[in-house]
């Protein structure tokens, strides 16, 4: 039965490509497909740096609310996860999600030479490189070039945005950029355009123009083929919120059988100097209910176990509050895990060391290229070493 | 008589932003040559300061605010370098559309992107801007030491913070790595003892250079070789001294100015006449555009525009007014180049680079945009270096209000007889060699009249891919 929805499938796309694609880009169509049951990565970036010590609130350490007289949150103001830590109240879904054993915690991710410009650590994050380096491509978009070696449909990594960000940029692939799979799709089609793509025969392999004009192909043919899958599976209610409706789209997409492994998909500004509490519980809100939903769907279509969700910041606060009732930036934070196959669950690392501070920031435990090789290796099923440049002991909770 | 067309038309969007309107029909019965020495001539002159900041902010620089000014007086101070960064952008947008000295301005374009720096104090921003085009055209010795006393690379590099016993190794690293000698020319003792040799090297508030004698360590250092008890200026004259860093930056613009792809040998003559010249921009410049090789098929028409040039080009070519000039700020944005805010220390790494789905799509559309003078319906992302937290505009949307004057367009070439129209206006909007058929683009004219012709012609080859290379 599904064998023969894909051939069906795989026939519609040649027809439907051949009335767009020129001749020679035809000839990669329809090779690789993701088998059922196969995993995907929904990276959640939570831009701004957000406040780990106040999401995941260590209400055991009089440091914390030496710290932080004004926001630091009272322990029965938190939903409690151990004898040591609890969760953020606006969280609940989350706090559900650790009592089933479904979300993880790993506390003092970081790097080494911490940098506190959002842009540059943000870099530093997107693209997996030490904080004196400077790389062009990011490593999702490295992920990219090496699953995509002959594919057709570069959408093995898609963005939930309308600007690609550069963790989704490769050297020979990138990451396509969808907020809306209609509207990108309407966007890509031109009579211009499509015929002059199709009077562009002539393989000038060396020539930029080439380049351009494959790009423009791949990416008519991309959005088309996304547009055509978001539409095969409702997926369930969610909230109206940015979030929500991201979600939503990865959700119908994840049930479709798009070759699509990693989404990406932004929420912030998380940037709280002053007003954090307003801020953060405002932006929870948003996180927990679209989550709540997402997890939802997933677990009615039995394919939560083939989803890992996986949350990070640029950088973590500074330990102590400042004058504004806010807290300005820092170094290392804590990320979270979210999926039906955790090899490990709950809070998987010690908690942050507020005694031993550097300059009233925490240090980092855990480099976050770790973390990479650990989903890259363990739930991407790819050796890690070529996309990060350096090897790596992959972590345990996978 | 029309020969060159093609040729100058390369020579101008290479050494300059682009042809310009009214010089089209002009400049190709000139021979490139004599092209170039009207780009030299007009660049010739010292340039006016560009000044949209007036003084420097009271006594406070940006990251250096003191910690005992209220809380509002700081955001009043940080909003207003934020608006004055921002029309220091627009005010060198307008000076690249059409400025006379094209030459020195693209140039000065080329080297902010080399020697990249972010500063939110937009006073510390103009002086090395007007720093980097006063010397865009001259000595690469003395541009090399006007950024590195610079006080937004002081700054931003970490200078203020070098000093005896506690070596900052911030600039030292960058100054080799990205501005001079390139990876790979120097070790990490070589950083070291750098960074020793520039303690001391600071900036104040007016945005002075000043030397603090005691945070200079004058103790004897070991770099590239040589033994002495150098100082910052010593380290910069020892790495002129390189031929790795004549190298280095001949490959720089070889890249930027002529082919992605470097011909080492060519690099290897430019860069000893570089070297031997003392380092005079000019001269190598010269040595380039006057070259036969410059104008070989091969190195025209296959650049993929940065985002400003794409931009300062068409403006160059139409002429047009905007309701809405901010809007300009918002297309950087979404394109992924926005001047005086580089990435990193490290510049746009341009080429293929600028080129994804998405950006693609937008650059395609931005002629209809403009045109039908509609928004653009997406969001750029939100940049919490500059604004902290408050949620980004829902930008876009409003679109340019831009209108194109298309009877001053259709008027520059009004010479043209209607059955060459096609072939003219293609030369002047299209460089790349692969250039689109045409039975088709006339299927996407308005044929019920000449101007109506001409403005519809345009911008379907505008939209065209090749519209993005030069």
């Amino acid at each position: 039965m599904l064998i023969q929805r894909r051939t069906f499938l795989q026939t519609g796309t040649l027809a439907a490509a051949s009335l767009m694609v020129p001749r020679f880009l035809q000839a990669m169509e329809g090779s690789t497909r993701v088998p059922p049951g196969n995993k995907v990565m929904v990276v959640l970036q939570l831009t701004g740096g957000n406040d780990g010590l106040n999401t995941v609130i260590p209400y055991r350490n009089d440091i914390y609310y030496r710290s932080r007289p004004g926001i630091g949150i009272r322990k029965e103001n938190s939903l409690r996860l151990t004898d040591e830590a609890g969760l953020h109240a606006s969280l609940p879904a989350f706090k559900s999600l650790y009592d089933e054993g479904s979300l993880g915690i790993l506390n003092s991710v970081g790097y080494p030479e911490p940098d506190r410009s959002h842009f540059r650590s943000m870099d530093i994050w997107q693209t997996a490189s030490r904080s004196d380096e400077y790389l062009q491509t990011g490593w999702l978009g490295r992920y990219l070039d090496l699953q995509c070696k002959d594919c057709a449909h570069p959408t093995q990594a898609l963005e939930m945005d309308d600007v690609l960000s550069l963790a989704l940029k490769g050297s020979d692939w990138n990451g396509i950029a969808v907020k809306d799979p209609g509207r990108l799709y309407q966007t890509s089609r031109s009579p211009l355009l499509d015929d002059l793509l199709k009077h562009h025969e002539q393989e000038h392999a060396e020539h930029t123009a080439a380049y351009l004009y494959k790009t423009l192909a791949d990416t008519k043919n991309s959005a088309e083929y996304i547009f055509r899958h978001s539409r095969q599976f409702a997926s369930g209610s969610y909230p109206a919120t940015e979030l929500g409706k991201s979600l939503k789209t990865i959700a119908s997409l994840i049930f479709s059988d798009i070759n699509t492994k990693v989404y990406y998909v932004s929420l912030g500004s998380f940037d709280t100097h002053i007003a954090q509490d307003a801020q953060q519980r405002r932006l929870f809100t948003e996180m927990n209910d679209a989550v709540h939903a997402f997890v939802n769907d997933l677990k009615k279509n039995n394919r939560f176990d083939d989803v890992m969700l996986v949350s990070f910041s640029e950088f973590g606060r500074r330990v102590a509050q400042n004058a504004s009732g806010g807290t300005d930036h820092g170094t290392a934070n804590n990320m979270f895990f979210i999926g039906g196959a955790l090899k490990e669950k709950g809070i998987l690392n010690v908690m942050p060391d507020l005694s031993k501070l550097d300059d009233g920031d925490l240090r980092y435990q855990v480099d976050f290229r770790q973390v990479y090789a650990t989903l890259l290796d363990k739930w991407l099923g790819v050796a890690h070493s070529a996309i990060l440049g350096e090897s790596f002991t992959p972590l345990s909770f996978l | 008589m029309k020969i060159n067309q093609n040729q100058n038309q390369h020579l101008a969007w290479r050494a300059s932003f682009g042809p310009a309107l009214q010089e089209t029909l002009r400049i190709r019965q000139l021979k490139p040559r004599q092209l170039f020495d009207e780009l030299k001539k007009a660049s010739a002159n010292p340039p006016a300061d560009i000044e949209v900041v007036v003084n420097p902010p009271d006594s406070q620089t940006m990251g250096t605010i003191s910690r005992d000014i209220p809380e509002e007086e700081k955001r009043k101070l940080r909003q207003q370098s934020r608006e004055d960064i921002k029309n220091l952008n627009l005010r060198w947008l307008d000076e690249m559309v059409s400025s006379p000295a094209q030459l020195r301005e693209k140039m000065a374009f080329f080297w902010h992107g080399h020697f990249a720096c972010r500063s939110q104090n937009g006073y510390f921003q103009q002086l090395l801007l007007n720093d980097i085009r006063k010397n865009a055209l001259g000595n690469f010795g003395d541009l090399l030491r006007a950024v590195s006393k610079s006080p937004a690379m002081i700054n931003f590099l970490n200078n203020n913070q070098n000093r005896k016993g506690h070596p900052n190794e911030n600039f030292a690293r960058e100054v080799m790595e990205l501005f001079t000698i390139g990876k790979g020319n120097y070790s990490e003792e070589d950083v070291k003892e750098a960074a020793r040799s520039f303690t001391g090297w600071g900036a104040n508030p007016q945005g002075e250079f000043v030397f603090r004698k005691f945070q200079h360590d004058a103790g004897e250092k070991n770099f590239l070789g040589r033994k002495g008890d150098f100082t910052g200026d010593d380290i910069l004259d020892i790495l002129l001294e390189q031929r790795a860093t004549a190298r280095f930056i001949t490959a720089k613009m070889y890249r930027f100015f002529v082919n992605d792809e470097i011909d080492p040998q060519r690099i290897e003559q430019l860069s000893a006449r570089f070297y031997q010249s003392g380092y005079n921009i000019l001269s190598l410049l010269t040595e380039i555009y006057t070259s036969e090789w410059f104008y070989d098929p091969s190195n025209i028409g296959n650049r993929i525009k940065s985002p400003v040039e794409l931009w300062v080009g068409m403006k160059r070519q139409l002429p047009m007014t905007l309701e809405n000039e901010s809007m300009q700020l918002v297309l950087q944005r979404l394109l992924g180049q926005i001047l005086l805010y580089p990435p990193n220390v490290a510049g746009w790494p341009g080429g293929r680079n600028w080129i994804d789905g998405s950006s693609l799509l937008l650059r395609l559309r931005l002629p209809q945009v403009l045109q039908a003078n509609t928004g653009f319906n997406i969001r750029p992302k939100s940049d919490d270096d500059q604004q902290m937290g408050r949620a980004a505009a829902p930008a876009g949307a409003r679109g340019f209000g831009a209108k194109i004057d298309w009877g001053k367009f259709a008027a520059a070439f009004q010479q043209v007889k209607r059955e060459d129209l096609l072939s003219t206006l293609r030369g002047f909007v299209l460089q790349s060699g692969t250039v689109p058929d045409e039975a088709l683009l006339h299927r996407y004219t308005d044929q019920s009249g000449r101007e109506a012709y001409i403005s519809t012609l345009t911008i379907s080859m505008m939209s065209c891919p090749e519209y993005q290379l030069c």
